[in-house]
């Protein structure tokens, strides 16, 4: 791969592997969650992001034209070739942590996509352009759940502000364009950042506003993610989800 | 003897969504194109969601209901663009929802604009009643949410617009 090829490539993953993560993620929650509805829910959003993420890392694998398809892209890197946002490897926490970093992630993730539907890239444009649907209905229901929670009992209230607190660092890595991601703006392949932030900023202060939540003041944020540097979860949820097939690695359904 | 595409479609009829039985796949309009060519049939499908798992199970079929009659060689080709939209769900497969009891897609599938836009208007597929209220916009498949009638008391399915 040149360098142009090498940066798509990288960007491929990253798009791809912050959906599969935080897919595995949730998936945890199935046989777990709190009432039947939001059992269905999580089930869900989960089989949207682990489809988008198979969209993904396809593209990728063609890309690098090296026999790798989604599969072997997804079961077959360890955690330093992983390029998912640190968010998504929060672990669960209780519900109100596991909603609160959806939404996070999700007021990233629908502008997002909104720019990568008028991408360059034809392959970008058509995954961007089915998952942006999906991922409407994904925000919709984190952003009512985080009102519901904030402007609900005083439990709830004080849990979700506490998920808040301690997730606000990781929201600066999703928002903060590095080399990868400006190269590829510059290309008409990429999404402008700023502009997806400027979305984001809206949206959380808009629904956290409501939910009578307190915004964190600025402070310093984790990064690392996009670049291969991940916390210790990482290592943890990989080896659960690749343990089938690393141990059978020619297990057919 | 080679088929006409009409002939095809017709026999693709047998093919149903394994989670909406009621439903073929070109009610659904998942169905993009047949072609048949020197090299056999092309059969082209697109998903309804990008993680949509009833997709493997209507490869196979398509290719067991073509071998049925003979066609030996059928190529079945996944599209993601453009993507599905229930706007493309049949008249006819509107009506077998509704009787089937699964309220069909209620409006056109356009972008809200508003973060929570107004809740479509869903008529229970049971006693036909407009004071339904929305339990979940999940359900038991991606392309469906969960309703309550008011009325009747009855919980329903409903084939969310995207």
């Amino acid at each position: 791969m040149n360098t142009r090829e090498q940066q798509q490539f990288e960007y491929l993953l990253r798009l791809g592997d912050s959906d599969l993560i935080l897919g595995q993620r949730l998936s945890a929650w199935l046989g777990h969650a709190p009432v039947l509805e939001e059992e269905m829910a999580t089930g869900n959003v989960a089989l949207d992001l682990v489809g988008q993420a198979r969209s993904w890392l396809s593209l990728a694998g063609e890309l690098e034209a090296q026999g790798r398809d989604a599969d072997r892209l997804a079961y077959f890197r360890d955690a330093f070739d992983y390029r998912n946002v640190l968010i998504t490897e929060r672990p669960n926490g209780d519900y109100a942590y596991t909603i609160m970093r959806q939404f996070l992630f999700d007021a990233y993730h629908y502008p997002l996509l909104q720019q990568l539907s008028g991408s360059a890239h034809e392959g970008i444009r058509e995954v961007a352009a089915k998952s942006v649907k999906e991922v409407e209905y994904h925000v919709r229901r984190s952003s009512e759940w985080v009102i519901r929670m904030g402007d609900g009992t005083q439990e709830s209230h004080q849990r979700i502000q506490a998920a808040l607190d301690d997730l606000w660092m990781y929201t600066g890595e999703m928002l903060t364009p590095d080399d990868v991601d400006d190269a590829l703006l510059e290309a008409g392949v990429g999404a402008d950042l700023e502009q997806v932030a400027w979305s984001w900023h809206d949206r959380v202060r808009a629904v956290t506003e409501e939910a009578t939540l307190t915004l964190p003041d600025e402070s310093w944020m984790q990064q690392g993610g996009k670049q291969g540097r991940h916390t210790e979860h990482l290592g943890y949820i990989l080896a659960e989800m690749q343990h089938l097939p690393r141990s059978y690695p020619d297990a057919r359904w | 003897m080679v088929a006409s595409e009409a002939q095809i479609r017709e026999w693709l009829t047998q093919v149903t969504d394994p989670e909406i039985p009621v439903l073929t796949i070109e009610d659904l309009g998942i169905l993009r194109d047949v072609r048949h060519g020197k090299d056999g049939v092309t059969v082209t499908i697109t998903p309804t969601y990008s993680g949509c798992p009833a997709m493997m199970a209507i490869r196979m079929e398509i290719v067991r209901a073509l071998r049925e009659q003979g066609v030996e060689r059928v190529r079945v080709e996944e599209v993601l663009s453009p993507a599905w939209t229930t706007d493309w769900l049949s008249q006819d497969g509107r009506a077998k929802l509704l009787a089937y009891g699964i309220a069909p897609p209620a409006g056109k599938a356009q972008r809200k604009s508003a973060l929570f836009g107004e809740p479509d208007t869903v008529a229970c597929p049971q006693c036909g009643s407009e004071r339904t209220s929305r339990t979940s916009e999940f359900g038991s498949t991606a392309c469906k949410a969960m309703y309550r009638c008011e009325d009747c008391l009855e919980p329903f399915d409903y084939f969310k617009c995207i």
